[in-house]
């Protein structure tokens, strides 16, 4: 099994807040991410697919596929846009990192042509990030 | 589940020395880490939790608790410090990069774990930077046995 790693960036804005918590335990839970007029972030993606080597070409996949399927899919959807209200999956869920990674996981694995999706791994700043593996 | 990973940074001092072994021994295994006056480095620490997310916050943990513990339980009392002798546990035994990782891990996998027992959370690896040219991972099995 060979992995083969993509990165792409996208910018955008959000905030954290859940309905049924009141106004002080949202405060509490989530701090300066509850502002409602949202932050924003420069996101980075990277997309890990695992499969094994086509001996005609050398490759696991044809990753202009992936950078296609990467700014189709995610880049698209959330570049520039304000996650909770222009990204339908985050209408009423936090887009916290953790959740981000889950649902790209999930705009991902079904399209998929080659190999196996393997990883999601979101940067929400250098020092921060998350992984999915799918389960 | 799901992993997050925080970094964090340190600055501390040390010097490669054992006892047991003489001076030329020393010299040899160990080189310029072995000058006796010590020196130091900028050290990089990752570490890697990992657990259900809490649906009502969208969180696996919530950061200023880590920040909190990982403070509490390791930066204190490393950062800026003397590692061989100002930490107990490297009175005895040499302040390498191993040996600090493996430390850090033993210390903060209790406080993590039992702070995130209702997510499930686990401390999944801790991953040490002694420069940028070198870092030393201590993981635990379920992060090992993942490809």
């Amino acid at each position: 099994m060979i992995y083969v790693t993509r990165r792409a960036e996208f910018s955008a804005s959000h905030y954290y807040h859940n309905p049924q918590f009141t106004p002080e335990e949202n405060r509490r839970m989530f701090g300066k991410c509850n502002n409602p007029l949202g932050h924003g972030h420069n996101y980075t993606l990277e997309v890990t697919v695992g499969g094994s080597i086509d001996p005609k070409t050398g490759m696991v996949l044809d990753l202009k596929d992936l950078k296609t399927l990467m700014e189709q899919e995610v880049v698209q959807l959330m570049d520039h846009k304000f996650l909770n209200k222009e990204v339908p999956a985050f209408a009423e869920k936090n887009p916290t990192t953790e959740n981000l990674a889950m649902e790209i996981w999930k705009l991902l694995a079904p399209k998929l042509l080659q190999g196996k999706l393997h990883r999601i791994r979101v940067y929400e700043t250098s020092d921060l990030f998350v992984d999915y593996y799918g389960d | 589940m799901v992993y997050l990973t925080r970094r964090y940074r340190f600055s501390a001092g040390h010097r490669l020395h054992n006892e047991m072994l003489s001076a030329e021994e020393n010299q040899r295994i160990y080189g310029k880490c072995n000058n006796p006056n010590g020196h130091g480095h900028n050290y990089l620490l990752e570490v890697t939790v990992g657990g259900r997310v809490d649906p009502a916050t969208g969180y696996v943990f919530e950061l200023p608790r880590m920040d909190g513990i990982v403070a509490t339980s390791v930066l204190d009392k490393v950062d800026h410090k003397n590692l061989n002798l100002d930490l107990e546990n490297f009175r005895e035994q040499v302040p390498t990069t191993e040996n600090l990782c493996l430390e850090i891990y033993n210390l903060l996998r209790a406080p993590l774990e039992n702070a995130g027992a209702e997510s499930g959370l686990r401390l999944d690896r801790v991953r040490l930077e002694e420069t940028s040219q070198n870092f030393f991972e201590c993981a635990s099995d379920r992060a090992v046995q993942r490809p």
